[in-house]
Order: C-alpha cells, then sequence, then structure tokens
C-alpha cells in the first residue's frame, strides 16, 4: 500500500534545540508527496527517565504520546534513539499495562526518518550545493538497535559535491548515553574527546548524524575547543543542499 | 585490588593515567580488528550465535538435571566431584585436598573463577605456594595485581612495564624488552615448578554432561602442564559452565576462540575425561571437580537475568565496550569487568555494595551486538538500574533492590515526569526546561568541563510546524 500520510514524531530533544533539523525532515517527506502531520502534544518518548531506572516515571509520559498517533499511519522520528526507544523498549515499558496493545501498534508503525526516506521512499536527490567535505557519525541506537545505520550513508552517496571522510573508530558511542553524561560525566568527557579528536583529523568541515543527542554532545564539545567544525543533523544538511 | 577507594576515585585515576588509556585502546583496536577478521559473513556469524545461545539456554533450563548427570558421569570416571555453596566453602574444600594429598606447592592454569574465591590469597595464607602459570598471569601475580581482563590479564601493562616486573624478580636473566625472549625465559622458570608441584589447579570452559568430560581452552600449553603432570589435578568451575551433549562443544568452541582472541582455534584445547588409567604412562593419579554456586543459583532463579550466567568468559563485550577501553579493568574493583562485570558482579555482592557500576555505561548496545551466547547486556544493564531505584527488597530477588533510591534524584524525575506527560504544561515550561537540567542538580556543571551548554531554540518545532502550516492532529 503506497504511503501518503504520516505523524512526525520530533523529539523532546529536537524540539526545543535543534527544531529546524525537525522541520527539514518534515518538509523532505512533503516533497515526496506524503502529507505530514505534527501532533501538537507531543512530548517525549520516555527514554530519558527509563535509561535511569525510572520506568514508573517513563510510562505516563509514553503513555501520553500513545494518544498523539491514533491514525493507522506511519510515525516518522529523526532519531534512532528515540525511534529505537519506542520499537524495542515500550514492549518491556508497558509489560502487564492495559494498553499495552495500543503501545505496541504505536511501536510498529515507528521509522526513523532516513530509514523511512530510502526505505518506504526511494528518495531520489540532486545536490545543488557547493562541494564540501563531511564526516558521518552513524549513532549507536541506529546502527545497533534500529540496524539502520546505513541509510544515512546511502543518502549522502546520492549527493554529487559531498565528499564522505571516514574518522577513525567510527562506530565507537561518542559518549553521551543520556544521564551517563553527566552521571559519568569524567568517563563521558575523556570519550567525547576521543571522538572529536577523530573527528577533526578528517578535515572535514562538517559532521552529520541522525541523532541530536549525538550532535549536541559532539557539537557542544567541539565548540568548548574553539573547533571551526560544524555538526548538523542528516536532514537539515540534505533539505539546504537539494531545494531550490 | 583497590577496594577501599570509591568507584569515582577508581575512575578519575584511570582517566588521569594515559599509559593506561593508550594501552587498553591499541589492546582493544587489535581485538576488536582480529574478531572481525574471524567473522567476515554477518549472516553466518548469526546463524552461530543462535546456535551458541541456544546451547546455553538450554544448559540454563536444564541447570538441575544436567549437573546431577555431570556428577554422576564424573564420578564414574573416577573424578571426585563437590559442591562448594559460597567462596569460603570451596576454599576449604581445596585446602582439604591439598592437605590430605601433602600437597605444598602447587601450580595453576588461568581460571577466573579462583580468582573470584580469592584462591591464591587463601592457600598462602595458608603456606602452600601456589604459581600462576599462564604467562599474563604469571607477571601480574609477580607485580601482585589483579587480572584488568579476562582473557587477558596483563592488558594494561606495556611491553615496558612487563620487562620491568620481569627483571626485578628475576635479575639473573639479562634485561631484554623483548617479549619472545621474556616469553622463553619464563617457560624455563615454569617448566621446573610444573615437575615439582604436588598438585595442578585449573578451571573449565566447557563440563560435558553427557560423557563428563571437562573442556579447558588455552594458548600456552601450561593448561595442559597443569592438568597432565602433577599427580594430583582439582578443577575449580561455576555451575553454570555445564553443557548437556559432546557435540555441544563444537559450535562453543568456535565462537569462544573467535570472539575471544580472534583466533580459528586455540593453539591447546584440553578434553579431560578421568584420571591416569592404569597402564597409561601421564596424566594425574587423582582428580577433584568443584562445582561452584557463590550466588549463582540465585541468579538463575530470577528468569529476566538468568541470561546473565549464558556467559562463556570470552570477554569480547568488554573488547567493544567504550567506557571499558577507557577506563582498563582495575578501574571497576571487581573480578569481573567491563558489560558482563557491571552486570553480573551487582547480581552477586548486591545492589547496595556495587549498583553504581551500572552508570558505567552508555546503553551503546555495542557489547550485546558482539556477545557469541546472544546475552542481551544493555537490557540487563537497565534492568538492574531500574531495580536499583524502583525494586522492593522485600520480595525482590537481586539483594539491595531499591537501595539506590535517592531523594534528589527520583524528585527530579518525578518533577521530569509531570512536565513531560502534560503536553500543557511541556508547553509552558518547554522555553526554560531541559531534560538536562533536571537529572542531577549537583552534577550538571561537570558537563561544561566538557563542553558549551546547549542553547535551546528561540523557537520550537511545535511553532516551526505550526507557522510552516502542517497539520496538528
Amino acid at each position: 500500500m503506497p504511503v501518503n500520510e504520516v505523524y512526525f514524531m520530533g523529539t523532546c530533544l529536537v524540539d526545543l534545540f535543534y527544531p529546524k533539523a525537525g522541520l527539514a525532515g518534515m518538509q523532505l517527506l512533503e516533497r515526496e508527496g506524503i502529507k505530514v502531520i505534527y501532533p501538537s502534544k507531543q512530548t517525549c518518548c520516555g527514554q530519558p527517565a527509563f535509561n535511569s531506572g525510572y520506568r514508573k516515571e517513563s510510562l505516563p509520559v509514553a503513555r501520553s504520546l500513545i494518544k498523539c498517533f491514533p491514525k493507522d499511519i506511519p510515525i516518522v522520528i529523526p532519531s534512532g534513539s528515540c525511534a529505537g526507544m519506542i520499537k524495542y523498549h515500550w514492549p518491556e515499558l508497558f509489560e502487564g499495562e492495559s494498553d499495552i496493545e495500543t503501545a505496541l501498534s504505536v511501536a510498529e508503525r515507528v521509522y526513523e526518518l532516513t530509514e523511512f526516506l530510502v526505505d518506504k521512499l526511494n528518495v531520489e536527490l540532486t545536490d545543488l550545493g557547493e562541494p564540501t567535505k563531511i564526516a558521518i557519525h552513524t549513532s549507536c541506537a541506529s546502527r545497533n538497535e534500529m540496524k539502520i545505520a546505513d541509510r544515512i550513508e546511502n543518502l549522502v552517496s546520492q549527493l554529487s559535491k559531498v565528499e564522505v571522510l571516514e574518522q577513525e573508530r567510527k562506530s565507537e558511542c561518542c559518549g553521551f548515553g543520556g544521564t551517563f553524561a553527566v552521571k559519568q560525566a569524567d568517563i563521558s568527557g575523556a570519550m567525547v574527546n576521543d571522538k572529536t579528536d577523530t573527528l577533526k583529523a578528517t578535515n572535514a568541515s562538517s559532521v552529520i548524524s541522525q541523532d541530536c543527542g549525538c550532535l549536541m554532545n559532539i557539537g557542544c564539545a567541539l565548540e568548548k575547543q574553539n573547533s571551526k567544525l560544524k555538526t548538523q543533523h542528516i536532514a537539515e544538511f540534505i533539505w539546504d543542499r537539494t531545494h531550490a | 585490588m583497590h577496594r577501599t577507594e570509591t568507584f569515582t576515585d577508581r575512575i578519575n585515576d584511570a582517566l588521569d593515567n594515559e599509559q593506561l588509556h593508550s594501552n587498553f585502546r591499541s589492546a582493544m583496536n587489535y581485538l576488536m580488528e582480529k574478531r572481525r577478521d574471524k567473522f567476515p559473513d554477518q549472516e553466518k556469524l548469526d546463524n552461530l550465535r543462535n546456535i551458541a545461545s541456544s546451547i546455553r539456554s538450554n544448559s540454563l533450563s536444564n541447570l538441575a538435571e544436567l549437573l546431577i548427570k555431570l556428577e554422576e558421569k564424573l564420578e564414574s570416571n573416577n573424578i571426585k566431584v563437590h559442591w562448594a555453596e559460597t567462596d569460603l566453602e570451596a576454599n576449604n574444600i581445596i585446602y582439604q585436598i591439598l592437605k590430605d594429598a601433602n600437597a605444598k606447592t602447587i601450580v595453576k592454569g588461568k581460571s577466573m573463577v579462583t580468582e573470584e574465591i580469592e584462591l591464591n590469597e587463601f592457600l598462602e595464607d595458608k603456606d602452600i605456594e601456589i604459581l600462576e602459570t599462564d604467562l599474563g598471569e604469571f607477571l601480574i601475580q609477580l607485580a601482585n595485581e589483579k587480572p584488568s581482563h579476562i582473557v587477558m590479564p596483563a592488558i594494561h601493562k606495556s611491553r615496558k612495564e612487563i620487562s620491568k616486573v620481569f627483571a626485578e624478580h628475576y635479575p639473573e636473566f639479562p634485561y631484554t624488552e623483548d617479549v619472545d625472549l621474556i616469553t622463553q625465559q619464563a617457560r624455563k622458570i615454569l617448566r621446573d615448578k610444573f615437575r615439582q608441584a604436588d598438585a595442578g589447579i585449573s578451571g573449565i570452559n566447557f563440563a560435558v554432561a553427557e560423557t563428563g568430560t571437562l573442556c579447558l581452552v588455552e594458548n600456552e600449553g601450561n593448561g595442559r602442564m597443569c592438568t597432565t603432570v602433577p599427580p594430583l589435578h582439582i578443577a575449580v568451575t561455576g555451575i553454570e559452565k555445564v553443557v548437556e551433549k559432546l557435540s555441544d562443544v563444537v559450535p562453543l568452541l568456535d565462537i569462544l576462540t573467535k570472539s575471544a582472541t580472534g583466533q580459528e582455534i586455540t593453539t591447546y584445547f584440553n578434553m579431560i575425561s578421568s584420571p591416569r588409567r592404569e597402564g597409561e604412562k601421564d596424566g594425574p593419579k587423582s582428580m577433584h571437580v568443584i562445582l561452584l554456586d557463590n550466588g549463582r543459583s540465585k541468579i538463575h532463579q530470577n528468569n529476566e537475568m538468568q541470561e546473565t550466567l549464558k556467559c562463556i568468559r570470552c570477554g569480547s563485550c568488554m573488547n567493544h565496550c567504550p567506557v571499558y577501553t577507557q577506563l582498563g579493568g582495575h578501574a571497576y574493583g571487581t573480578v569481573y569487568p567491563g558489560p558482563i562485570g557491571i552486570t553480573l558482579e551487582p547480581q552477586k555482592q548486591g545492589i547496595t555494595q556495587l549498583g553504581e557500576l551500572t552508570s558505567a555505561c552508555t546503553m551503546c548496545g555495542a557489547c550485546g551486538e558482539v556477545c557469541p551466547v546472544q546475552i542481551p547486556l544493555p537490557k540487563l544493564i537497565n534492568k538492574l538500574r531500574s531495580e536499583a531505584v524502583e525494586g522492593n527488597n522485600a520480595n525482590e530477588l537481586i539483594e539491595g533492590a531499591g537501595s539506590m533510591r535517592k531523594l534528589l534524584e527520583s524528585l527530579a524525575w518525578k518533577n521530569w515526569k509531570l512536565i513531560y506527560s502534560n503536553p500543557f504544561v511541556y508547553s509552558m515550561f518547554s522555553k526554560t526546561t531541559t531534560t538536562l537540567n533536571f537529572i542531577s542538580p549537583k552534577t550538571i556543571g561537570k558537563w561544561g568541563k566538557y563542553r558549551t551548554t546547549p542553547k535551546p531554540s528561540k523557537y520550537s518545532l511545535k511553532e516551526l510546524a505550526n507557522q510552516a502550516g502542517f497539520d496538528n492532529e
């Protein structure tokens, strides 16, 4: 069945810190002829509390999200981490709850944005931007949990003027891990410093990722180091380069 | 072990030690690459992992039955079986066996379970000489340290550091930093010890219930020496190491050596089925097996956490763990470090004692992806975090459940819940509130030690979507 309508779940991080990435994601979908609905009552998937052990606090937050997606249409999320939370951890979070069926029906409809663009829409991109060199940071959730990390590479490879430079230890975690970054701040700091070292060594001008958690961690570290290396979400990167 | 320091102290020590970091970084890179080269085909790897995982699950589903069968088989093979509920019990049993045999000098093969019960310390206190014969263990015994990795115990040491330790203890050999030469020298020392030893002690990788076969994986031949040269052999193992059939060993061995060291097979693989029989020219005259519980049966009762016991101790989870790579094994302060350590140790020793270990994880999932027996390590670590703050100790199988609940932190999450579960409150607060601010008011400052503070955007996505004319329900 052809898709012609989707929900867009922005995620709390995108909503507050990277709204342009979210908007770009919605515009990319719209350009493919998809009607995009942005339910205004959405907040968060519940992941921050869930990963910290606070499932009782996570549950009502996740539950409030269910109500945002009543129609049986795909839910597209510009984050592997939040998509993974819903798809793979909601079943555990809602276990034994009366609304588990509804939660599972939401989980089944969840797609990460690059996954949806490549697998469902077969998007074809025409690069209108200036030549540039980038490094791609595939988030751990996209790689290990959602297993869709190659979709971002697929999209970027369609951009003729973008050269992708590969950093050392590309698949290593950047050290964000949500509350890990504050609970184990020094380990997290050592990890993000290692990560930014490898990224800077590529001489790329920007780092692109499909997850804003990683981008916030890497981006704020680069800024602290006064690096010229910029970070950008894949949706915004593609939209900027492909719309007239 | 640095028992008196806190976890945070040990973390800081590790992070400040650049030599340590570079030793681990290069060692882990090497091990990951070696493993990757052995599994070029993801589909084949997944098949093998499925097989290995189901063999281990089968062992755990029929644990009691298989252990009884194993005991029968071992006894009928003339191997004496002892059951030990605790580390102290195991140590006492081993000591009694040694005493009865008048054994004073012992050679030992590499075994994490004997680290777990601190056998060396126990026997040394009783004036029994116990010598580690695995080269890595031998070196850290000289240095009076503990293993920092379950497969490569001395991996935290650079070649220079190893040379120095060796030279300090054996000044009769000319100083060298050539690892091959040190190995030859160590070999000379150990050969005499093997000949003279009154008993050999080893661990076990797989204990086969069907045949009573004890399998031992090793690379240096020291395991074979320990188990065949001295007149007495004592093998120590956790009860979870039992497998049902001899044929189970084939896929397990295959995936173990490839996952651990990237080897097709180890240089030595010992299948021990009895002491020396009449007419045979080598082998110990008598053999004992200690089957150790030490918290395992309690983990086994917990259906969800039981998967922890599937572990075949390959060390792959730590090789791929970005936190372990930063810290090395000693920072954990436990026998088993890395992802399997932070999963296993709080269950064994209680959350009150070791629950904080579970914070040393970014949930990146790398460990779960490489685990040869598909232990869902991130999921189990997450579950332990939840037990630590939400569990009820009165009716939980995990000791110390609920003990890490802190007022300030739980209030912060309650606030977070109030805001994020209510769209109206959320939109009112979203301008001034970030998730990060709520988590730990005390420690948020450290984010800024390494990074700038993220700035909330002027407009939220909700506002931008609205302005752009997208439907809102």
